[in-house]
């Protein structure tokens, strides 16, 4: 019986896995090109990547799983001021703040999770903009350990493998995070392809069902919030290495709301969606703002509209349509 | 007067639940010896959704238990009794538009092998679980359809895979709530053959409005109306049950008005 469905059977995963390297290769080299292209902006592209990784941890929440946050950013934050206050305090070892970034936010994803669990819908989303505003107010009333309204600055971490020193071009920063996303991006998508991973699709899809099949959901979802809070907080904990300040900014609803506008433009529930959606959002934002500082989101709140109404399944989504249609025409020969 | 008394397999004793005021099932008893095969029917209104929803946890009963084997599951929640091996398919199908009725199938082998939630596991490259609901959907006659989006395929083939994903839970009593509905009739037969081939020594229970379908599977039918059971017996003495046919009149009378 096996092999009667054989010939279907050889065409998806390894297609899969095809189109996974190629997505990977399109990465490092679109990264790669960053560094040599706009030498000058590294700082610019780290904190993209940074943001990048925090748009990813989104994805997770909101495209696997389809529950609504706009209270990502008390992730990245948790990460960010965690290894902010590591490195103050001695610990300067990069790998390592960023490891502290991962806990730091895998602990607040499960007390988020534990937390927005509770509820569905749109009460949900209001815990989460209601915990990512909470963390914000208790990190500006803190000043003793966050340095309240001014922030952290004057992390120094050290040289990277004892080699390489953060420096003002922020080269070591950049291919530090480059690695890191990559990283990240592959342990992402197979996260994504394990029973894990598909329970959680499955819970987006239809509870009902998969408690039918005997899963109970809260473990699942507590545990994706964990997994989505470690990649925040990395996202957070590279933001603090390589901007060496850490800002209120980092724990705001500002920020988790345009992740949430950037997952929505580059397209939910394939990572892709996330990366594109970041870089898309933020070359607008650096490049506009720089000519205009007042309009900028005038253009991207153009763009969004333009995108939820002509291509609802966002930007990687419409470019996954496109090569398909591509793709189906010399293939109609078959059956 | 009940065959299944002996060693029933499943068992539901005096079930109420009332909403306010209003008993919606009242006093309903039902036992099940493994290899039963059971319909229950009634008019619409009569009470077989809240029963299907008491029995499988979804709500709780105001009176009653309902057991599993040897064990009271009556306190227990939705998703540990189908652990504990009672499994149901949907009236209307729940399934995963966007999934494959493979990935449906092996979902649920994994999960009762106690897999289905691995992280450091790749889905797709279950072997065993692959082969084993390959000759599921074999079974079923969806093999064609394997690796087609849910949404893409015929609706009674979802109902066909509705059956296979039960049948990958290896339930001990399994609770078909209307198999049929929505199925054009041109391919109940599909259905039927398909419920003919379900493990011999597997309790099944059918909720059924389908006559047809009902004096074809069952081999014992029970009454359900106004929340009573009125009726158990044979299906050839059922349309000769007075309260039966009152029951039934009564309803076609009301929904003639």
């Amino acid at each position: 019986m096996a092999q009667a469905s054989a010939p279907m059977a050889a065409a998806t995963p390894a297609r899969d896995l095809g189109r996974d390297l190629a997505g990977l290769a399109l990465i490092l080299a679109a990264g790669l090109a960053g560094y040599w292209l706009f030498p000058d902006n590294l700082s610019f592209l780290t904190r993209l990547i940074s943001v990048a990784l925090l748009v990813l941890s989104l994805d997770l929440i909101v495209g696997y799983c389809g529950i609504a946050s706009l209270g990502q950013a008390a992730l990245y934050g948790a990460g960010a001021y965690a290894a902010g206050i590591a490195c103050l305090n001695g610990v300067t070892e990069p790998f390592l703040l960023i490891l502290i970034g991962a806990a730091a936010g895998a602990v607040t994803g499960l007390l988020m999770g534990t937390v927005m669990l509770r509820a569905h819908g749109l009460p949900q989303l209001v815990l989460s903009i209601a915990i990512v505003q909470l963390l914000h107010e208790a990190a500006n009333k803190a000043a003793w350990l966050t340095g309240g309204s001014d922030g952290l600055a004057g992390m120094v971490p050290a040289p990277l493998f004892g080699l390489f020193e953060f420096d003002l071009w922020g080269r070591a920063a950049y291919l530090f995070g480059l690695g890191l996303l990559v990283a990240v991006f592959v342990a992402l998508k197979l996260l994504v392809r394990s029973p894990f991973g598909m329970v959680c699709r499955g819970l987006k899809e239809d509870p009902l069902r998969v408690s039918a099949l005997g899963i109970s959901a809260f473990p699942v979802l507590l545990r994706m919030f964990v997994i989505s809070g470690a990649v925040a907080g990395m996202g957070g904990a590279l933001g603090a290495i390589s901007t060496q300040v850490v800002g209120l900014d980092s724990v705001s609803f500002e920020l988790s709301a345009n992740a949430l506008v950037m997952l929505v433009l580059g397209g939910l529930g394939n990572l892709y969606g996330a990366l594109i959606g970041t870089v898309v959002f933020m070359a607008v934002e650096h490049v506009v703002a720089a000519i205009d500082p007042f309009h900028w989101m005038t253009l991207v709140g153009a763009l969004l509209i333009a995108i939820v109404l002509f291509a609802p399944r966002g930007l990687s989504g419409t470019l996954d349509e496109a090569a398909r249609i591509l793709a189906r025409r010399p293939r109609r020969a078959g059956p | 007067m009940n065959p299944a008394a002996a060693s029933p397999v499943f068992a539901v004793a005096h079930l109420s639940k009332s909403f306010g005021g209003l008993k919606v099932n009242h006093d309903v008893s039902i036992a099940m010896a493994p290899g039963e095969r059971l319909a229950l029917i009634g008019p619409n209104g009569a009470g077989k959704t809240t029963f299907v929803n008491l029995v499988t946890g979804r709500i709780r009963p105001s009176a009653g238990t309902v057991r599993l084997g040897d064990e009271d599951i009556t306190r227990l929640g939705a998703v540990a009794r189908v652990r504990r091996g009672l499994v149901r398919t949907f009236q209307v199908t729940r399934l995963f538009p966007d999934m494959t009725p493979e990935e449906h199938v092996v979902m649920a082998i994994l999960q009762r092998q106690g897999r289905a939630t691995r992280i450091l596991a790749r889905f797709h490259g279950a072997g065993a679980a692959a082969d084993e609901a390959a000759d599921i959907l074999a079974t079923l006659g969806l093999t064609e359809v394997a690796r087609r989006k849910v949404v893409e395929i015929a609706y009674g083939q979802q109902r066909l895979l509705e059956i296979a994903i039960a049948m990958a839970q290896r339930p001990k009593v399994l609770l078909l709530d209307e198999p049929a509905a929505g199925v054009p009739s041109t391919d109940t037969p599909l259905i039927e053959r398909a419920l003919e081939r379900l493990p011999a020594s597997l309790a099944v229970l059918m909720i059924e409005h389908d006559m047809d379908l009902v004096f074809r599977f069952a081999r014992r039918v029970t009454v359900l109306a106004a929340g009573e059971l009125i009726f158990q017996g044979l299906p050839a003495d059922v349309a000769r049950d007075d309260r039966v046919r009152e029951a039934y009149l009564g309803s076609y009378a009301h929904a003639g008005r």
